[in-house]
Formats: C-alpha cells, structure tokens, sequence
C-alpha cells in the first residue's frame, strides 16, 4: 500500500465522510468534484450512520494474495441507515449464516498488511448488529 | 471537579480455552486452571491489534461522554505493549479515527501491562491544570505469550477507554499515587516476537510488593481503609493474583467481584484493570468509592481513588455494557485457528 | 454516414497459449483476417486490449501491433474497456468507416494472460473493478458477481440449477468450436458439485483465464460488394457506462449499462429485439448471461434463469444465446471477447459454423453484447446478412 494514497483515503477509511449535495441532497460516499443526480458542485461533509442492513453477500473462498491466509471470508454491499450502499468484509461471524436483510455495525478493523515492512491500512469492516 | 467524563472498553468475540492450548503442549489443564484461576482467555483475529481495539473503547467511551465534539479532546495517549509499529504511534492512527486531529497532543506509553493507566494518570493532570479540555486515556493491547510458556494461557486481548474532563463528570477522581522500583520480572528486548519472565520471583518482589506499595501508599495518602471502598480493581494478570492481594490488603472478593474478569478474559496487559474499572463503573452507584491499582512489570502501580456521582445512572447504559462483551456472542477456536490468528505459524517464504 | 461491412474473421485458438506471445496472437488472428477479406491495405487499425500493460508489461500497442503486422506507418489505437475493450475496438473502427475518415480498418483485440502467475491475473482483472471501495476491501471478480447472483437469487428466486443450465448449455456449443479452450460437454451435476469460488458460484460458473487474439475488417458496402467476399452489415452500434461499484447502483440485479447501450444499439439499426434471432452475450459468469438477457429485454425481469433451464436459449431454442459457446467454453482472452464475438456472429451468418453449430433456421439478424467490469461499461452491436 502507498503512504500517499492511503493517507489520502483516512476521512472514508476512517471516519466515512461523505458528501452530501447542497443542492439536491444526494450523499455520495466518497466525496465527489460533481454530483451525478443534479450536476452541482458544493457539498457539505457528513458522516454515514453507522448501522445499516446487508443487501448482498458473497463467501470469497478464492481469494488474492493480500487476502489468501484470511479465506473463506464473506464480502457484503450494505445499505447504511441513510440510503448510501457500501462493499466490505463481513466478520465475526459464521460464514454459512448470512442472510439478505442482516443488520450490521461498522467496525474500525486492518484491512491489508503489506508483509512485514509496509504502512499498516485500517478501514471499515462489518460486523453482525448483536447489541 | 476533575474525573472520567467517559468510559468504555472492547473485548474481541473469539475465545480459546485453557483445556484446548494444554492439548497441545501435553500440560495439565486442571492444575492451570486451578492455579491461576483462569478458563479461557480472549483471542484478537488478524484483523485487530491494539489500534482497533483502541478506537472501539473510545468510540464507546465518547458515547458516555454524551457524543462530546472529537476536536475537543486535546490529548491522546495510548498505552501498550504490543503495538502494531515500534517507530509510529498509534495514538495518531486512532485520533485521525476519530476526528480529533489536529488540535491534539500525543504520546504512546509503554510501561508493560500498567501503559494504559499511566495514559490516565498524564491525562487526569493535563485536565486538572487547565490546559486541556478532555484528555482521552487508552490502554489496549493484544499481547503474546510464548508456545508452550505459562503466559501463553492468559495473554489476551482487549482495550478500555476513559475520557477525562472537568465537566458532567461520572466518577471524580479523588487522588491519585504511584509506586515504582527497578525489578526484572518480565521484559522483552527489541526485536524479540515474545516477551521473557523471572518465573516465581514475578510474585512478591514484583506484583505484589508494588500494588500493596501503592495501595498502601494511596489509603495513606487519602487517609482511608478497605472497608471505606465499595469496590476495588487490581491488576489481573490471572485470576488468582488479583485475589490473593485484595485478600492480603484486607479487601473482600464482593468488593473486588465486578472489576475480577481475568478468569474468563485472560490477562489483556495494558487493559487490564482499566478494563476492571469499566465493568465496576458500569454497576456502581453514585457515592461508591473505588480503589483501582494497576501494576506493571519493571515494575511499578499507579493507584487513583474515584468517586462515583449521580451522572453514572444516566450514562452506563449508553454503550454496551462491559460484561455483555466478555459473556456474550462468543466464538470458540482450536489451538490452529489461535495459532494462525496470532500468526505464530511459519510459512515457508 | 457510410454503410459498414464486416468483410473477413480471423482468431487463434482460445486457451493456455505458451508457444505464442502477445505479438504473435495478434499477428495470427489479424492476417486470417486480412487473408479471409483478401484486402490489399488498411487505413486504420483498433487494437482492444485489457491490460498488456499488467500482464506483460507492454503498453504502446498500436506502435507494437501495426509494427509486427508488417503495415508501416499504419496509424493505429490501442483501445480499453476492461472485458469491453474489443467490443469498443469494434466501435472505434466502425465509426472510423461510417464517418468517412477510413476505407479498410481492422478491429482486433488480444489478451496475453498466462505469462504472470495467477494471482497476478487476479490483481491484474480486478482493475476492472472499484480499486478503492471494492477491491481494497478483498472484493474478486468472482466476488462481485456473486454479489449479483445473491442479489438476484433473492429478488426473483432464480436458482443453481438455473445458474448452472448456462454452464451446460455453452460447453455444448463450445465442444462443437474447434478454436475453444474448452471444447467439451459439461453436466449440471459436474458444475454444481464442482469447488466453491465465492458462495454461490463455482468454478464451472466462471470463465476462465486464457491467452487468445480475434480480428475483423470493416470497409464500406461499397467496397465488400466490390472484393466479392461474404460479407454482413452492421447496422447499429450502442455505447454505455454505468457506475464502476457495483454497490453504487440502484439495482445490484440489473445492468442497466447493457439495457442503454442494447436500446441505442437498435434504435440506429432501425430494428427491434423481435427482428433478432440470436445474441452472443457476455457470460463472463453464468448469472451474467442471465442478467444480461434480462437486461436487453430479451427475457422478462427474474424470467432469465427459468428460460436458460428450459432450453430456450439453446442451439435449437426460442432465442440461442452464444452459439460459439460463450466465454465459459470457448475462452475469455479479455481484450479479444468483443471481437471474437462479432466472429461467431459472421461465421452464423454467412453459413460459415463449424461443426454442429450452425443455426439452423437461416439467421438473419444478430446482436453482440460485451460487457466490461461487472457491468460499468457495455457495447452492443446490431449486425445483418448482406
């Protein structure tokens, strides 16, 4: 992982900012130049909930290198408690008992280690809603 | 009036048993058990160290502050022994999460498994004179022990988080003392994967001498006795040391019953009787006085003395509980699966 | 504009190509092409390629190919759409023509993927995807698509049996295709039992990996009628995008990319989907073909499953569906696909299939869907007998 690009991503990765269209209201994750409903150009920052349900979900059992020793691992499109739909892992829980409409939490997790001498990348991960 | 504004702390869901590791190593589970008064301990997947624990506990902890604004907390200090980077500190990583930066003051501690409650103890005195609003105090880790070593039974993970401030305080803190010596009991050199320890001489010269150093010197001090003290945390690097000194000081187990989970969390180091204060904190009732003492080899105590106030009734319940995340939704792994997470397998490059 | 012909094919066989290199496939499939059109010159030349760049480390492929290929000077582009890059060569080089800029154009496309190791093909395709909200977080291509068969499975109850008919269906086309990668039979059973990529496709759901080149010339009605050769006109060309994440569209069961650009595509030929006998579609995974039928209109949303199982899409069935086998039999060299496509398309029309592959009841017209990524870009293109 490059420092520079990582780096660049902490307000997603981190804290998911987003923006939302001063004009039309649209939030899109990650923030944008344009936004693609109504073609304004100012938003302001706002921060997606935190909660929200699993749309899809797949069991990634072949998986890339970075991710090889972490397979079978379950992949998932959330739809955040405002509407903005979001892909990551989903964790801590027995693969074979996702199901569509499960309520999920955002956890702050690592991501990808490069070996032994890279920058370490965090970001959001899901994890089942069970308080 | 200065004190926790906030608290809160994480436990990872995976957990091993001792019966599983001794399996293993061809030990006798029944006597492990019994002579550290421990059953299972707590096991961090690969995708959480001592960071992401850290920003868990304080994401709880800023919940019972009443969602204060993150931009206020002007200081952050983390304290482990197993940080993700030797040279970086993670008190940048979890503050950039949680949107405290810039205006912010950082310092990684270590000081073995008394790291966090140093981070509390800085904290409380930046507050208390005035140069900071809220000073957030994180003590996380997800220590190693060696295959087959007596430490490998209880080295666990987990992290608890304590926002200190002047305003909507929900335990004062009364005063604090700390007592510290030159003593090799446990130490782990640089480079080295696991940490190495004096085996019998890790009990009196060391554990014991410093926390009933510091109890004794923080009742002195605060001219009070045990039974002045509803409750009282020690450092729990078992279940029975923790024990054996509360009953050498002349506290009692209902005293020290809500903050003793090491024997079904194990020994999280730099988390462990921070963690132990949060589980007090989340049943204590406004008025209850407790005596927290920490311990951490090399060695030395920090001890604080908190006042409970009437504010805890309102925010125990406005993150979850300490006791729901030891007791609940728990997954149970093999000696393989522990193995792999805590990468002690080696591949082949 | 002028009317466009398709007036020669060529390609090389698909599949795990280690005598050859990325040159030399291209070079093979565009002189069959040249020989089949007897064309004496090009004008132009579109080169479709996913990521040379990735696999083998070779960018400037214009320069390279029009080099290798003996044409000095000839301008040329390397084109990219990810999966979609030939059937964008294909675009290119039609415009090229109907705008008047060029006479003869050769639209290629290559892809060389076995000179990496797996996964570097891996990271290599997943460029195709969204690098920083999808793929950061460990999303495969296999991943993503199963993401759209989850979706799918639960909204219209479409089920494995459905996913894997596809399978079936185009190994039985693909084992009558002498230039398949894989050119034999499959059972339902053998797919639904074969290993777990990501839950629920398995390996007999995904198109492989494979080394292969396709090419075509486009010229003029004018010019095809004059060379004497078969020849097939294009009719319609359709172009769309759609977002790069799957999570950001609206329906993660639909791909509204290929409904576009199909639309658009016969609008400009002046036809519609009923005056069409047969598509080659891009069943990079079998939900995708569902998907994609569903999304050209050619089956009823959540109808796509239940009409595949029932043989409709079959050699001998309501509307046949990659006659030449598909991606999952014949090969999926990405950059080639698009092209190899509008092969299969010629040959069927002109009478030319090899083998038992032959339609039999004398097509006329033909649709061409390729699609790029899972789903952020789509062309289709509407071809006829002359």
């Amino acid at each position: 992982m490059y420092p520079a690009r990582d780096w660049r991503e902490y307000p997603h990765r981190y804290r998911l900012e987003a923006g939302k269209c001063k004009k039309c209201g649209k939030i899109l994750f990650p923030r944008r130049l344009i936004c693609p409903e109504c073609g304004h150009r100012e938003f302001e920052k706002t921060i997606l909930p935190d909660t929200g349900k699993v749309v899809s979900y797949t069991v990634i059992r072949v998986a890339p290198s970075m991710f090889t020793d972490q397979a079978p691992y379950a992949l998932a499109i959330a739809e955040m408690a405002n509407g903005v739909k979001l892909t990551a892992q989903l964790v801590d829980c027995d693969v074979e008992k996702i199901n569509v409409g499960m309520e999920i939490r955002v956890e702050f997790r690592r991501i990808q280690t490069d070996d032994h001498h890279g920058v370490l990348s965090y970001g959001y991960k899901f994890v089942p809603k069970w308080y | 009036m200065v004190g926790i504004v906030g608290y809160g702390a994480h436990i990872p869901r995976h957990r091993i048993k001792v019966e599983e590791i001794a399996k293993v190593w061809g030990a006798d589970a029944p006597s492990y058990k019994k002579g550290l008064l421990l059953k299972e301990k707590s096991v961090p997947p690969p995708d959480c160290d001592s960071i992401t624990l850290s920003v868990a506990a304080a994401k709880n902890a800023l919940k019972r502050a009443g969602n204060i604004n993150p931009a206020d907390i002007g200081a952050i200090y983390i304290g482990s022994e197993s940080k993700p980077y030797a040279v970086k500190p993670s008190g940048t990583v979890v503050a950039e999460a949680l949107g405290a930066t810039p205006d912010i003051h950082c310092a990684d501690f270590e000081f073995a498994c008394k790291a966090g409650s140093e981070g509390m103890f800085v904290a409380l005195g930046l507050v208390k004179a005035g140069y900071v609003k809220y000073a957030l105090a994180i003590g996380a880790d997800t220590s190693q022990g060696a295959p087959s070593d007596a430490l490998e039974y209880s080295a666990a993970a987990g992290a608890a988080a304590f926002i200190m401030g002047s305003e909507n305080v929900i335990a004062e803190i009364v005063d604090t003392y700390s007592f510290m010596t030159d003593t090799p009991d446990f130490w782990r050199r640089e480079h080295e994967f696991y940490p190495q320890h004096a085996g019998r001489f890790t009990g009196e010269p060391a554990y014991f001498k410093h926390t009933m150093g510091a109890a004794h010197g923080m009742m002195k001090k605060v001219g009070m006795k045990p039974s002045d003290f509803k409750y009282a945390v020690f450092h729990q690097p078992n279940g029975k040391f923790p024990q054996r000194v509360s009953q050498m000081l002349g506290f009692t187990q209902q005293q020290i019953d809500p903050g003793w989970l090491s024997p079904t969390l194990g020994n999280t180091y730099s988390g462990a009787s921070p963690i132990g204060l949060t589980a007090t904190l989340d049943i204590a009732q406004p008025g209850d006085m407790i005596l927290m003492v920490s311990y951490g080899s090399g060695a030395g105590s920090d001890a604080f003395v908190w006042k409970v106030t009437s504010r805890i009734n309102e925010t125990r319940d406005m993150a979850v509980r300490t006791r729901k995340l030891l007791d609940e939704n728990l997954t149970y792994v093999d000696y393989g699966t522990y193995a792999k997470f805590r990468r002690k397998i080696l591949k082949n490059k | 504009m002028r009317e466009v012909a398709v007036v020669g094919v060529g390609m090389t066989p698909f599949g795990e190509i280690w005598e050859k290199s990325l040159r030399d496939l291209f070079v093979e499939a565009a002189l069959a092409a040249i020989d089949n059109a007897k064309v004496d010159h090009l004008d132009y030349m579109t080169v479709g390629c996913m990521s040379s760049g990735l696999f083998v480390g070779q960018e400037h492929l214009g320069s390279v190919m029009a080099d290798y290929l003996g044409q000095k000077n000839l301008p040329a582009a390397r084109v990219e759409s990810a999966c979609a890059s030939g059937g964008l060569a294909f675009r290119q080089a039609f415009v090229e023509v109907a705008s008047g800029m060029s006479d003869i154009v050769l639209a290629g496309g290559v892809e060389k993927m076995t000179d990496i190791s797996g996964d570097g093909a891996t990271y290599a395709l997943a460029t195709a995807a969204d690098q920083e909200y999808e793929v950061f977080h460990g999303a495969t291509f296999p991943g993503l698509y199963a993401l759209m068969a989850v979706a799918h499975m639960h909204k219209f109850g479409t089920t494995r049996d459905m996913l894997a008919s596809v399978a079936v269906k185009n190994h039985h086309n693909g084992s009558m295709n002498p230039f398949a990668q894989y050119p034999f039979k499959v059972t339902l059973d053998q797919v639904k039992t074969s290993v777990m990529v990501a839950d629920p496709l398995r390996i007999l759901d995904c198109s492989p990996i494979t080394d292969g080149a396709a090419a075509v010339i486009l010229t003029t009605v004018d010019i095809a009628k004059r060379l004497g050769r078969p020849y097939i006109k294009v009719l319609g060309t359709g172009h769309a995008t759609d977002t790069i994440a799957l999570h950001s569209r609206a329906d993660l069961a639909y791909l509204k990319a290929t409904e576009i650009a199909g639309q658009k595509a016969l609008k400009m030929a002046g036809k519609s989907l009923k005056d069409v006998n047969f598509a080659e579609v891009h069943d990079c995974f079998t939900i995708a073909e569902i998907v994609v039928t569903e999304s050209l209109g050619i089956f009823e949303r959540g109808k796509g499953g239940e009409a595949a199982l029932k043989g409709e899409t079959g050699l001998e069935g309501k509307f046949p569906i990659n006659p030449s086998g598909g991606l999952k039999s014949k090969g999926h060299p990405v950059g080639a696909t698009g092209i190899a496509q509008i092969v299969e398309v010629y040959k069927q029309l002109t009478g030319q299939a090899e083998n038992g592959r032959q339609l039999k009841n004398k097509p006329k017209t033909a649709m061409a869907q390729n699609m790029g990524g899972s789903g952020g870009s789509t062309l289709v293109h509407i071809l006829e007998v002359a």
